[in-house]
């Protein structure tokens, strides 16, 4: 009989225990969860650019979800630069062909993949960015050469919606 | 357990005091059956919809709606537009955007991030075409009056005659609902006013509910998630209470039988 | 602390806890010697101090949202309630949460004053408690402030024109107060400021108020000092604890029916338009908890005078413990007191209620006299009973009024001190 009743016990607080710590649980959810992108930011997923006025060899940077996106009209030379690359040669291998599907345009975030500098244009020993923080640097295609960065510029969703319109997003 | 039942009285007894205090002082509010109230209460989809095409068609012109977006009008337990249908009534609003690269603004048709179109672009500005009235913002409005939902619905079915020996300036409505009887807005709705696109007949009775259920929703869009989540979590708390019940039972029992 | 040294059983157990004896605290407090006849009551305490942490957790939440701007409050509470996720949960918890903080610290407060918790040796836990429940309705006021709608802006003008009563430096106080000439952008700013930082004053506060609890223990409904350990006595854990999560469970449910089915009920309509400072509401009512106070001030004709009458009616308690003169602590045990502690319940609850009326005609005089009973109660009542009242013969050890249900003066023995 006793032994019964010590069962009945057992399962009356494993029940207990488990049930109060499903609801523990369900109670931190909402309390993770808040930190995430709310509903106001995420709506503001996509962007318009206009990019009747850039020159070749000229670039423009624009803001998307509150990172710098750079936009650049490649010269011929930088695109035959970029395209001559060997992709044994590089740390990430991508053909620029797979970066730039319009490969006067070349369209990436602006953001070195080491820790989150924005790299300068023009600059490094590849001609294309460098980034001053620690020392990366980047091609005419924005692929990493040499320096602690470990992958090429992240190049976005976007689409051209005319000749002058890219829509980022 | 006695001993709680009567804390729980006491908890009653605060609730309906307040219940009381907001309570005392009114004439007797027009009453309809609201589908968003009680336990399981939700908003109806049609009425939210119908709702929202006359917020558009007769408030609007007046009155903003400045913490709703386009997007919230295809969001789950709201009207629930379809996606496209949304997009559709966001373009077509015209809205001021900018500066572009040129330093200038433009106007644009809306998107669904987009906040829902201001008829005035100030509050200075909406005073003075309203004769001094400044017409409120009806984002929260069905949660800033005391009586609530049942109380726009009054106010908007409660135009009448002023009483002999009453007399209004002029631009002042007389309404029974209102306080002070004294409104400065017009009648805003008659029947047949808007045409509903789906067919149902905008009769005043219609239209005020509609409206007002829509400004329900407006005010708290998580409402259907509320009573949802509330629902499972009281359940929740009663099944842990039940099972802490009995482990306190048991616990205790062990030096009950001692003594 | 403890009764019984503690000695942890692993060898790093025994190497840390010399160095810091957090076993040794968290030892006495499982093993901390509870009264066995605590009733419901005696909850109170543990619900107060989880409703304590779910207003700082909830609360921290809020504030990574919340801007404290004039221009902006406003606006960011409704992205809180529109756009962040779960947002309108974690505000309504916490605008509720205060609700049942004060709900739950009246309930505690008042079971104190029937039990008699206050008396020696327990004054010092009763004035941290006083200082704790100031604290609760500064930092609820300042709270009622952020949202920055209509009775935030005017309830606290109000509340801070009541430093202007002050002869000869009020104006002076109340700019310094508002950071300039009215209540505006710094006065929003420093409200949320103190806002924040008073809950861990409150928090700090409450660790001493257990501290000094576990010095003479737990009171209990006989009143009476008993032995620790002892027959009379159970170990905290797991007794306690289990009672204490149990009569939390309870309040739960009564807490979630408010955040999930009537969560603007305890609120006011007028907080849902944003602050203009050019158009009062009709009427201005503070939030419930604090309507027994409003009451008081109102009731008194002269503006200074009505200010020192509602800060007296808090401070007064804090002198409770020798007002009341009587050596019997347990209400069970005095049937006068019993009465009139009925009556001051019923005394604070009509305050309460006429505090949200306006104040005139039969209102205003039921104020008054329920004013005037208030201090009459405390300085005048309390003090008399303590030396005419006839009370019931106290049992010597709870053991026995636990086995009888309730205390039979003719099988309990007589105890000879009193009266």
């Amino acid at each position: 009989m006793s032994e019964k009743k010590v069962e009945r016990r057992d399962f009356l607080f494993t029940a207990s225990y488990a049930v109060g710590a499903v609801g523990v649980g369900a109670v931190i959810w909402p309390l993770v969860d808040q930190m995430n992108p709310d509903a106001s930011v995420k709506a503001l997923a996509s962007t318009e650019v206009d990019i009747s006025s850039v020159e070749p060899g000229k670039s423009i940077t624009v803001l998307w979800r509150g990172k710098p996106v750079f936009i650049k009209r490649r010269t011929q030379e930088e695109i035959d630069e970029a395209r001559a690359v060997k992709l044994e040669e590089l740390k990430h291998p991508e053909t620029d062909e797979e970066r730039a599907k319009n490969p006067e345009w070349l369209v990436m975030l602006g953001v070195c993949t080491h820790l989150g500098c924005v790299p300068l244009n023009d600059k490094g020993d590849y001609n294309g960015w460098f980034c001053p923080c620690h020392g990366s640097h980047y091609d005419t295609s924005g692929r990493i050469r040499k320096g602690p960065a470990p992958t090429n510029m992240e190049v976005p969703r976007y689409e051209f919606v005319n000749s002058n319109t890219i829509k980022i997003g | 357990m006695k001993r709680i039942f009567r804390i729980n009285y006491l908890f009653i007894f605060l609730s309906i005091g307040c219940f009381q205090v907001n309570a005392a002082e009114k004439v007797e509010l027009l009453k309809t059956d609201w589908s968003f109230k009680g336990l399981f209460g939700k908003f109806d989809r049609a009425s939210l919809q119908r709702g929202y095409q006359v917020y558009t068609e007769v408030c609007a012109s007046c009155h903003s709606m400045k913490y709703l977006s386009y997007r919230n009008l295809s969001e789950k337990g709201g009207p629930e537009f379809s996606l496209e249908q949304a997009k559709a009534i966001a373009a077509s609003f015209e809205i001021t955007d900018g500066p572009n690269d040129d330093g200038e603004m433009f106007e644009r048709p809306a998107k669904l991030s987009d906040k829902f179109l201001m008829p005035y672009a100030n509050d200075k500005e909406a005073q003075a075409a309203n004769g001094g009235a400044y017409p409120p913002d009806m984002s929260v409005l069905a949660k800033a009056r005391s009586g609530g939902v049942d109380y726009i619905y009054s106010v908007l079915l409660g135009y009448e005659d002023p009483p002999s020996g009453v007399t209004l300036d002029e631009g002042v409505y007389y309404n029974k609902y209102m306080y002070g009887n004294n409104i400065k807005m017009a009648q805003p709705l008659s029947d047949g006013l808007v045409e509903y696109i789906d067919g149902t007949e905008a009769t005043e009775e219609q239209m005020a509910k509609d409206v007002t259920t829509f400004l329900m929703w407006a005010a708290e869009p998580h409402l259907e998630a509320r009573h949802k989540m509330g629902f499972k979590a009281i359940l929740y708390l009663i099944i842990l209470t039940v099972l802490v019940y009995f482990s306190m039972k048991k616990i205790w029992s062990r030096i009950e039988s001692e003594v | 602390m403890s009764d019984h040294e503690y000695v942890p059983k692993s060898k790093f157990g025994k190497w840390f806890n010399d160095r810091l004896p957090l076993l040794s605290l968290a030892s006495h407090l499982t093993d901390y010697p509870t009264p066995k006849n605590l009733n419901y009551w005696w909850t109170f305490g543990g619900i107060l101090t989880f409703c304590l942490i779910t207003q700082i957790v909830t609360g921290l939440t809020l504030a990574m949202h919340y801007i404290a701007h004039a221009d902006l409050a406003f606006e960011s509470v409704e992205h809180i309630m529109r756009d962040v996720n779960y947002g309108w949960l974690i505000r309504y918890i916490h605008s509720n949460g205060a609700s049942m903080f004060f709900l739950a610290v009246y309930i505690h407060i008042f079971r104190s004053l029937f039990y008699g918790s206050y008396k020696s040796p327990r004054e010092i836990i009763w004035i941290i408690g006083i200082i704790i429940y100031l604290l609760m309705m500064a930092a609820a006021f300042m709270g009622y402030v952020l949202p920055w709608g209509q009775m935030s802006f005017w309830g606290a003008t109000v509340i801070t024109n009541l430093f202007s009563a002050i002869p000869f430096v009020g104006e002076g106080i109340v700019n310094w107060l508002w950071g300039g000439y009215s209540v505006d952008n710094p006065t929003l700013t420093r409200f949320f400021t103190l806002h924040y930082l008073i809950p861990f004053l409150i928090l700090g506060l409450v660790v001493l108020h257990i501290w000094a609890l576990h010095v003479p223990g737990n009171n209990n409904p006989v009143g009476i000092d008993i032995k620790k350990p002892s027959k009379d006595t159970v170990p905290f854990h797991p007794y306690i604890v289990i009672k204490d999560g149990f009569a939390l469970l309870m309040f739960m449910i009564v807490f979630a029916f408010f955040v999930f089915y009537s969560p603007n009920i305890l609120g006011h309509a007028d907080n849902y338009i944003e602050a203009n400072p050019m158009v009062t509401p009709a009427h201005i009512v503070p939030e419930w908890y604090l309507l027994p106070f409003y009451a008081i001030l109102r009731s008194v004709p002269d503006k200074l005078l009505g200010v020192i009458a509602m800060l007296s009616a808090i401070f007064i308690l804090a002198a409770l413990p020798w007002l009341d003169t009587s050596k019997i602590r347990s209400a069970v045990f005095r049937p006068l007191y019993k009465q009139f502690y009925w009556i001051i319940v019923a005394d604070v609850l009509i305050l309460g209620y006429v505090g949200a009326m306006p104040a005139e005609g039969l209102y205003l005089l039921v104020a008054r006299v329920a004013t005037a009973y208030y201090f009459i109660h405390f300085l005048i009542i309390l003090p008399v009973l303590g030396y005419k009242e006839k009370t019931i013969p106290v049992p010597l050890s709870i053991t026995e009024p636990v086995l009888g249900g309730f205390p039979n003066p003719s099988t309990v023995k007589k105890k000879e001190s009193i009266n």
